[in-house]
């Protein structure tokens, strides 16, 4: 019999406080003055939100073929301190997660993990080459049931894949992750193509590399009656195109990165490799036009795109490094500095922005739950009046290339459930045996 | 000044100082020896990730005739790709005591990176880095503007002020463009960059510069000055980014011909950074008409860098006193 947790006065979504007790897996009573029972942890929760469990939908885990960078163990517990009990890890592993053995491998090393449920993506296109489809069928029937499909880090660039793609995919309910980027206005780019890449001297990717792709999409995804996602929307163009193709009723999601909620291009000035990340950071208007969409539905989600990567492929001139940055442990935080302290979206609109939502379009069972007895007790308990300063050493992530080295955020994850299993308590993870728990048989 | 990243780093009280050490350089240079003991014992390196036999060998020459020793490391066709050997190589020539590291790079911003990293404790100069800086070139060009333009008599002390000068060709991607802007405008001269539109940077409007399409128009204003950048004839194929038509019609537009230099002022000058591509940016008859003070460059090449290298190695233990005199 798992651990009971009884959460004394949390504020569920920031509202009123009330005790929350987890039992069995599940939320199993919500009221005030709740009797503590024996074997019963008792969490002092004043002045602590709770969420539902957060879900990501665009994590690069690095398993298979980067273990240097991250393990899907390494990653799962960044996503727990992170406030995470879901996470999907993107197919652009080595090899590819282009069929059904690759992705019930990553499914199963992150169950035996054990700190969030892991949903592998599936590569569009075998080897995310852009050509042919990969077995998109058996990787959605395969014990992974795979319901994303993505190629992120390259585009689904020829418009008859990408219709293909999307048509397919409706005979079990999935959805294509576009990576929108025009390849061949962005061939050798380094960062956003404006005012500081003329004067720094690296090769511009422009706005509408990405529109251009984002406009195509949303009209095949009309044409031909399927549901679209789109990866990391970054510029002010790309949530114009998106408010008018929700309002033609297009099935369109987009979701926007914690970077580009508050990064700008900028930050290239100083050659620093640790900016350097695709899409690029864009402009100040950019962020705010983000930042609008986001207040304002157009963009549905928040995803980390966590995309951690070796010191030796960050220590070096801009154009040999790697594109990228961490940020599964600051995602939260940053969400809160940039929306929530502003007072553009509540505690609720957080739950639905990396929870509710990213859960929906992945067709995610069990998570993104209303906070309510008898749902799974899949949640995190927030500190939203804590100050941080980001030191990336001491992250879970075994990768050093977040962008918010030395700033001081808002708000810490104090503790995180899976299924009523705390994954982190006080700010530490909590180790744990999947044998003892019964979730590998030896 | 600790390093020499980019122009843009620049004071105008900086910027003039070099000129006028450079002046002091020059003026030793005329001498039968020609060679200063002033930075003896000191190493520099030529670290050249890039190949540019003129550049290398101007700093080379620079050093020499200040009595430093020089080390050449080409990093060229040794597994550049990853910029861990950007890294490797750094540590290894701070192993060997490197007071100054002349770099040449592929990447914008490799000095950078060197100069922030701590890989090295050696002041960095910045021989060409990508398409973003070539602080020496702008300063050469601008040694040799103020020579031939701001009156008779020693130049010491002067700026630029006032002079017009139009910079013509593939100003995206030239670092000696973007060298010059920020120094130039820096100096208080005007400048006019002239291209097709496909060979100008997107943000290039808020650089202290105006821009005209039309070479004809520029060189009707009679500038003082006239700038040709070396055009490489990739850019016009699909390949290189299909950035003109043809060379015919890139010369018809924007090269420098007979027609062009006569309709310049009788006082303007025209330079180039070298190599030329006669016949595509310049005809011969520019190239080699008195105007063209191409040769003269290389030769102020020398004196700027000596004085560059100068000011960063042996400046700091005279920053005290009010005028830079040479060790004799
Ligand atoms: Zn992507």
């Amino acid at each position: 019999m798992s651990r009971q947790y009884l959460l004394r006065q949390v504020a569920p979504y920031g509202e009123s406080p009330v005790d929350v007790l987890l039992a069995d897996g599940e939320i199993a009573a919500i009221g005030t003055g709740l009797e503590r029972g024996d074997d019963v942890v008792e969490i002092d929760g004043r002045g602590l939100v709770l969420l539902p469990g957060l879900v990501d939908l665009h994590t690069h885990l690095r398993e298979p073929g980067r273990e240097d960078a991250e393990t899907i163990s390494s990653g799962t517990r960044a996503a727990a301190m992170g406030g995470f009990t879901a996470v999907h890890a993107m197919a652009n592993t080595t090899p590819t997660q282009d069929t059904a053995g690759v992705v019930e491998q990553v499914w199963r090393l992150g169950r035996e993990a054990g700190w969030v449920d892991v949903h592998p993506v599936g590569a569009v296109t075998v080897g995310l080459e852009g050509e042919r489809l990969a077995e998109l069928g058996a990787m959605a029937e395969s014990q992974a049931r795979v319901r994303v499909f993505s190629d992120d880090g390259k585009c689904v660039h020829d418009p008859v894949v990408m219709r293909r793609a999307l048509e397919y995919v409706k005979a079990f309910d999935g959805v294509v992750a576009q990576h929108a980027q025009e390849p061949r206005l962005t061939e050798g780019a380094q960062m956003h193509e404006g005012v500081v890449s003329a004067e720094l001297g690296l090769a511009g990717w422009p706005a509408v590399a990405e529109e251009a792709i984002i406009a195509r999409d949303v009209l095949l995804a009309e044409h031909v009656g399927s549901r679209l996602h789109v990866c990391h929307l970054s510029t002010a163009g790309s949530v114009e195109i998106i408010r008018w193709a929700k309002s033609r009723g297009i099935d369109v999601t987009a979701e926007v990165t914690p970077h580009h909620l508050m990064l700008t291009d900028e930050l290239a000035r100083g050659y620093d490799p640790t900016f350097k990340v695709n899409p690029p950071l864009r402009t100040m208007r950019d962020v705010e036009a983000v930042r609008e969409g986001l207040a304002d539905g157009t963009i549905d989600i928040v995803a980390t795109d966590h995309a951690p990567h070796t010191r030796e492929d960050k220590d070096c001139e801009w154009a040999a490094a790697a594109f990228g940055m961490t940020g599964l442990e600051t995602a939260l935080s940053v969400v809160q500095e940039t929306m929530v302290d502003t007072g553009r979206l509540t505690w609720r609109d957080v739950a639905r922005v990396l929870s509710e939502a990213p859960a929906r379009i992945g067709r995610v069972d069990g998570h993104g739950r209303a906070i309510a007895v008898g749902e799974p007790a899949n949640l995190v308990l927030v500190d939203p009046a804590a100050r941080r300063v980001v030191n990336p050493a001491d992250q879970a992530t075994k990768s050093v290339n977040s962008p918010f080295r030395g700033r001081e955020l808002s708000g810490c994850v104090v503790s995180t459930f899976l299924r009523g299993r705390a994954t982190v308590l006080d700010g530490a993870s909590c180790d744990w045996s999947p044998l003892a728990e019964g979730v590998v048989r030896p | 000044m600790k390093h020499l990243l980019s122009t843009g780093d620049l004071s105008r009280t900086e910027a003039v100082r070099i000129l006028d050490t450079a002046g002091q350089m020059a003026a030793t240079q005329s001498r039968e020896i020609k060679k200063l003991p002033t930075l003896r014992g000191r190493t520099v390196v030529n670290l050249f990730f890039e190949d540019s036999t003129r550049t290398r060998i101007s700093f080379e020459t620079a050093a020499k005739r200040l009595s430093a020793d020089v080390i050449n490391f080409s990093a060229k066709g040794s597994s550049v790709s990853k910029g861990e050997s950007l890294k490797d190589t750094a540590l290894t020539l701070q192993a060997m005591g490197a007071d100054a590291v002349v770099i040449r790079h592929h990447a914008s911003g490799a000095p950078h990176t060197l100069a922030a990293s701590g890989w090295t404790s050696g002041a960095v100069v910045n021989a060409g880095d990508g398409t973003h800086q070539h602080p020496t070139q702008a300063l050469l060009d601008a040694y040799t503007l103020r020579r031939h333009l701001t009156g008779p008599g020693d130049a010491s002390g002067r700026d630029l002020a006032g002079l017009r000068v139009a910079i013509v060709g593939d100003v995206l991607h030239s670092r000696v463009a973007r060298s010059n802007v920020q120094l130039l405008h820096t100096l208080g001269a005007e400048v006019t960059l002239v291209a097709p539109p496909t060979l100008l940077p997107v943000g290039v409007q808020s650089w202290p510069a105006e821009v005209s399409y039309h070479l004809d128009e520029v060189v009707g204003s009679k500038p003082d000055a006239i700038m040709m950048l070396r055009v490489q004839r990739e850019r016009m194929s699909s390949a290189g980014g299909g950035f003109f038509p043809s060379p015919l019609e890139y010369t018809r537009g924007y090269g420098l011909d007979a027609r062009r230099l006569a309709a310049l002022p009788e006082h303007a000058i025209v330079l180039h950074p070298g190599p030329m591509n006669r016949g595509l940016e310049i005809s011969a008859d520019a190239a080699d008409s008195p105007r063209a003070v191409i040769v003269e460059q290389v030769a102020n090449g020398v004196a700027v860098r000596m004085a560059v290298l100068y000011l960063l190695l042996a400046g700091e233990q005279r920053h005290d006193s009010d005028e830079t005199k040479v060790d004799q």
